[in-house]
Parts: structure tokens; sequence; C-alpha cells
């Protein structure tokens, strides 16, 4: 009979893989320890098990790194070698407990060869300074839900990848994959890749494929480094709540709120189509860098965004699912949770001990610790605002607080609440020292 | 019936709405009181969300509901029958930000409630704003803004508006996700508003109505 592992077992199996850093040369013992310390740091805070030697800290950026350097967003998204060297000067200066991951700016050729439109992207209909942003648009029409529910992959290459990358527009013309069975079909449902706009798609993918993999390289040759300074790298898969999938990438803003009152039979449908597979998503990120954490940036079910019979009904059910079965799988996932949950907290309770870490942006953290700090790591909080026209000792001030009520007992991680395009030297320093010295566990 | 639109809209009801004013049509009701319902049950719904019982999916939908209400009404009301408004709103996203359901849903709740606004849209330049307020003389300017980013450019452009000589004419107030006390203190704004009823009310605060 198949020995069967349970989850503490995978999940002690993954911390053991991210802590034996295969193929990293660390710089000196120094780093060594410091990348130890830093995982069972973590550990500590997600397992709940064991009080920490100190509070861990955590700085939060998508185009901060490249900001405190003088790299503009246009140049981080498309000269990877001046983006990754000021993550590399972030981390040696800053010295904070992680890397986070500077794959998430992304590579602006492969959005060029693409023609990606989703997003204004630096240079590109928003200025050279900015970063890129979201369009807000029905990439999924009203009526497509059940063509998304009855096959998503089929969906997505016929329907949502031709309409969202200008460059894969002849994909529409295929016949589903499915198609394409034994002797008597292979040939004629091979024809529409002869079709010279195909081929143009298909070569763009090709083109976008080879770019993508050189920026890959450095990538992970950045990565390398940066254990070998002793910062493990926080992130090692994503995944995304069903609601925000479909809701982000799929149906927009608005229409995923209105679609709420005139289909939810069908909005139901398609977060429970993608549960099973944001599960996958997760856990293969995790197997492939071999870090157990998986980031998750979750939007709509914040306070406001919905009512909490919305919530409970059609947000709740397919991210809980999502957390257990990540956790199940022996993967930690990193609840990003922008905005607030102060309503959100009694759901929450749901959650079995050490199954996650949530990083609040504006959630009351006193309620937030006294709701769930007995089983659930609750991290983040310091406010953007703060951050950035605050000074260094409002900043200590306010991480003293955190660390005074969140931090008891342990179970908390020192980190801003939403992931910042610019900073303050002053103020990260503050933040990441104040909690170096002031996060010490007796 | 009287009031009856107002139920159906404030409770959300879009086909029973909308069948009701059909039906209403049909029999000859005039327009422009459906419309003075439609208004009455938007006030309704606004104060359902100030009180935490709406929230932004149910402006959303209530928008919806009476976008399709006006496109029925419209080929029945006569020309020029327009209410008088409270008075002018400029809003606008700062430059550098694209992000505009926060700023739709307050260029709606003004309107709604009375205001003649003026949508600058998004990412806009600071020197829009400013002659925005010079040709328009509104006395109240809304600045929008999701990203952190957007800080330093609501401080520029309230900083331009000072600089024209207009500071003492207009009221300023933003928001956005990230908009707190200490961004307003930074930007140099009057006033910023968690949410869309929050504008309203600023607004109201200022201009009167």
């Amino acid at each position: 009979m198949e020995k069967t592992v349970s989850a503490a077992e995978k999940r002690e199996g993954r911390f053991r893989t991210w802590s034996a850093a295969e193929g990293v040369q660390f710089e000196s013992l120094e780093a060594k320890a410091a990348y130890h310390a830093a995982i069972g740091r973590f550990r500590d805070i997600v397992l709940m098990e064991n009080k920490p030697d100190r509070v861990p800290v955590f700085v939060m950026g998508t185009f901060l790194q490249p900001y405190l350097y003088g790299v503009t967003p246009y140049e981080a998204m498309y000269d990877t070698d001046k983006m990754l060297a000021a993550q590399l000067s972030f981390l040696k200066d800053y010295k904070p407990d992680y890397s986070g991951s500077p794959a998430l700016i992304g590579y602006g050729k492969v959005f060029d060869i693409l023609g990606y439109k989703q997003y204004r992207l630096p240079g590109h209909g928003i200025s050279k300074t900015s970063v890129y942003q979201y369009v807000e648009s029905e990439y999924m029409l009203a009526d497509e839900y059940p063509a998304l529910i009855h096959d998503p992959s089929d969906f997505w290459i016929r329907t949502l990848m031709p309409r969202v990358y200008g460059a894969l527009d002849p994909l529409r013309t295929l016949s589903p994959f499915t198609d394409m069975w034994e002797a008597v079909l292979v040939t004629t449902k091979t024809v529409p890749f002869g079709d010279p706009p195909v081929q143009g798609a298909l070569n763009a993918l090709l083109d976008a494929g080879s770019e993508a993999t050189a920026w890959d390289r450095k990538i992970a040759a950045a990565a390398l480094k940066t254990k070998g300074m002793g910062f493990p790298g926080l992130f090692g898969g994503a995944s995304k709540a069903p609601f925000d999938l479909l809701a982000d990438t799929l149906r927009g803003t608005r229409a995923a709120m209105v679609d709420m009152y005139r289909q939810p039979d069908n909005v139901l449908k398609a977060v429970e189509t993608f549960t099973p597979l944001a599960i996958s998503q997760g856990v293969r990120g995790s197997d492939g860098s071999g870090c157990p954490v998986v980031f998750m940036p979750l939007h709509k079910g914040a306070d406001g965004f919905m009512s909490d019979a919305q919530f409970k009904k059609f947000y709740w059910p397919s991210l809980k699912a999502l957390i257990l079965g990540l956790a199940e799988e022996g993967c930690v996932p990193f609840c990003f949770c922008e905005g607030s949950y102060n309503t959100r907290l009694e759901y929450l309770k749901e959650l079995p001990k050490g199954s996650c870490i949530w990083v609040f942006d504006r959630t009351d953290m006193v309620k937030a610790k006294e709701a769930i700090g007995d089983k659930i790591c609750v991290g983040g909080n310091v406010p953007s605002g703060l951050m950035l026209t605050g000074t260094a000792e409002q900043v200590k001030e306010y991480c003293r607080k955190l660390i005074d009520t969140a931090g008891k007992g342990g179970g908390y991680m020192m980190c801003n609440g939403v992931s910042m395009d610019e900073g303050k030297a002053e103020t990260i320093h503050a933040m990441v020292d104040f909690t170096k010295e002031y996060g010490i566990y007796k | 019936m009287a009031g009856e639109l107002v139920a159906l809209l404030s409770d959300l009801k879009e086909q029973e709405a909308m069948d009701f004013v059909e039906k209403a049509l049909e029999k000859g009701v005039d327009a422009m009181g459906l419309l003075d319902e439609a208004k009455e049950a938007m006030r309704i719904v606004g104060e359902r969300f100030a009180s935490c019982e709406y929230f932004i999916p149910d402006l959303i939908f209530s928008g919806e509901i009476l976008k399709g209400i006006v496109q029925k009404l419209e080929p029945h009301l006569k020309k020029g029958a327009e209410a008088k408004k409270l008075g002018k709103v400029i809003v606008g996203t700062v430059a550098g930000d694209i992000h505009d359901i926060g700023k739709d849903l307050v260029v709606f709740m003004l309107d709604v409630n009375g205001f003649e606004v003026l949508d600058l849209g998004i990412d806009v330049p600071v020197q829009k704003f400013v002659d925005a307020v010079k040709e328009t003389g509104s006395p109240v300017v809304g600045m929008s803004g999701f990203l952190t980013l957007a800080f330093e450019n609501m401080k520029a452009a309230i900083d331009a508006i000072k600089a024209a000589g207009l500071r003492d004419k207009v009221k300023i107030m933003i928001g956005g996700g990230q908009i707190d006390e200490e961004v307003r203190a930074f930007t140099g704004a009057d006033a910023y508003g968690k949410d869309a009823v929050e504008a309203v009310k600023l607004a109201k605060g200022w201009i009167g109505g």
C-alpha cells in the first residue's frame, strides 16, 4: 500500500528544500546563518509552535527598489541588468530579512512582442515614470460564462488571449485542441496552423519565449546571488483568489459586481471551476522554486468591495478552499490583503492553525490579533502614506505599537501594507532597523 | 402608485423596476415624475451606502439600473426641463494614474445628488486642473488617485493651483485607496474622503445644498 504523506510532512519537506538552498554559494558564514535564521523565523511565525527570536521584517515593493536607485519604471521593465542591480543594492543597503520577487516587474520586450493590452505600461500610454496599471475592461463578455465554465483552457487560448494580446489575435480562428484526435483527424486539424496569420501569432509566442528565457536566466542568477548574500526569496509561487481571477482578469471590476446580481449562478460556477486550477498553479510554483510560500494578492473581497452576504457566497468559499488546498500540499499561502478586512475576520477564524500568513494593509491589527492571532500569523499594516510622507521617528513609533500589539507572543511579520512603487530611504531604514532592534523576543 | 419606483430601484430590483417604468409610460404617467422618483431612490441608495447597509457593488448596480431607466424615459422627457444644479465640481484622477472606478463613483454620486460635474478623466496633467478651475470658476475640485505615486502628483496639482493664484478660490478634496490624513497634510488638500458619499458630503458642506 502506498504510504500517504501528511500535509505537515509535505510542509516540512518544502521548508527543508527552501533551507537547503541548492546551488547557492554563500558569501560568508554570516550570510549562511542569516539565510537560515530568516527561514526559521518565517517558519515560527507561520506555524505558531515556537516564538521566533525576533519579529521578521520584509519590505514589499514592486517598482520601489528601482525607484530608490534612480531607475525609472520604464528602465526597470527594459533594462533587466539595471533593475536587478537596484534589487541587489537594496538588499545590501537596507537588509530586510527576505528578498521579494523582481520577476513581478516583467519584461517590456515580451509585452511588446505579444502586444499586451490589459495593462498600460510605462512609455506606452502612460509616462515612463509611471508604473504599469491595469486597464479596466470586460475581457470576457457577459454571455461567455458557459464557454468559460465548459473549458477554461480553451476559453483562454481562443478567446481571452486573442483579446488581451494583439499579436495573438489570430488564435481565435483555431478550433479547440480537443478536436484533434486520432489518425483520421490529425491532418485536417493541423491545417489552421498553416494559415499565415496563425503562424505569425505562433512566431510571436516563439520570439516572446526567447526573450523571456534570456530574461529568466538573469532573474535566476540574481536570485541565487541574493540567497548567497543571506536573503531567502519569500515568494515561491503565485496564485489568485478564484473570484479575483474572474473579477480582475476576465470581467473587470464593474461587470463582475453587476454579475453577482444578474447571473449569480454563473459567477459561482466560474469560481468553482477556477479553484482546483488556482491550487495547482500555486503548488507547481512552489515545486519549481523550492520555496513553500505562495503569494496571493487579494482584491475584491476587501471591506466595502462587497457585502457580507456577497463575501460569504461569492468570495470566501473558494478562497478558503484554495488556502486549504495549498496547505494540504504543504505550501504556505501568503494572503496579501490590500485595503481592509475588518468585517471579514470572523471568516478567517475558520482557517486551521498555521495554515497560512495574512499580511494586512489597513485592517485594525489589534482586532485581527484578537480574532485570529492565536492560530494565524497576522503581518503588515505599516501604511504607505506614513512611509512616503512621514519621518523616521513616526515610522518607529508606528512599528513599536505594531510589535507591542500584533507582535505580542510571535505570529507577526513587520511589513508595509501595499506593494510600494516609490519610497523614502529614511522611513524604510527606520522600519527595518527598528524592528531588528525592538522586535527581539526575550 | 407613487413611490413604487423609489422602492424598486432603491431595493435594486432591476427587472421589476424596468417593467414598472415601461408600464407606467404606456399608461401615460409623466416621465419627469418617474425621473424624480428615480432620483429619490438614488438618494436612498446613497444613504444606505453611508450607513454600511450597501457597498460598492450596490452603488455600481444601482447606477446600471438607473442607466436603463433613464434610457427608457429619455424620449418622453421635455427638453430644457433640466433641474437646477447645486454647483459645479471638477473631478479627475491625477497625472500618472489611470484608475477610474473610485473617481467614476464620485462623479456618479455627485451627479445624482444634483451637482454639475466636470469630469477631467484619468491621468490628468497638472495644468489641466489649473485651466479647469480658471475656465469654470468651480469652487470645488476633487482629485482621485489609487497609486502611491498619486501623492506627489496631487501635491503638484495643488501647488500649481496655488501658483496660479487660485488656491483661495477653491476647496480641494482628495480620495483613493491609500489616502489618509497624513497624505492629505502632505498634499495640502482641504479634506479627504474615504468614499463617494463623503465626497458628496464635503461638496455639500462647501457649496451648500
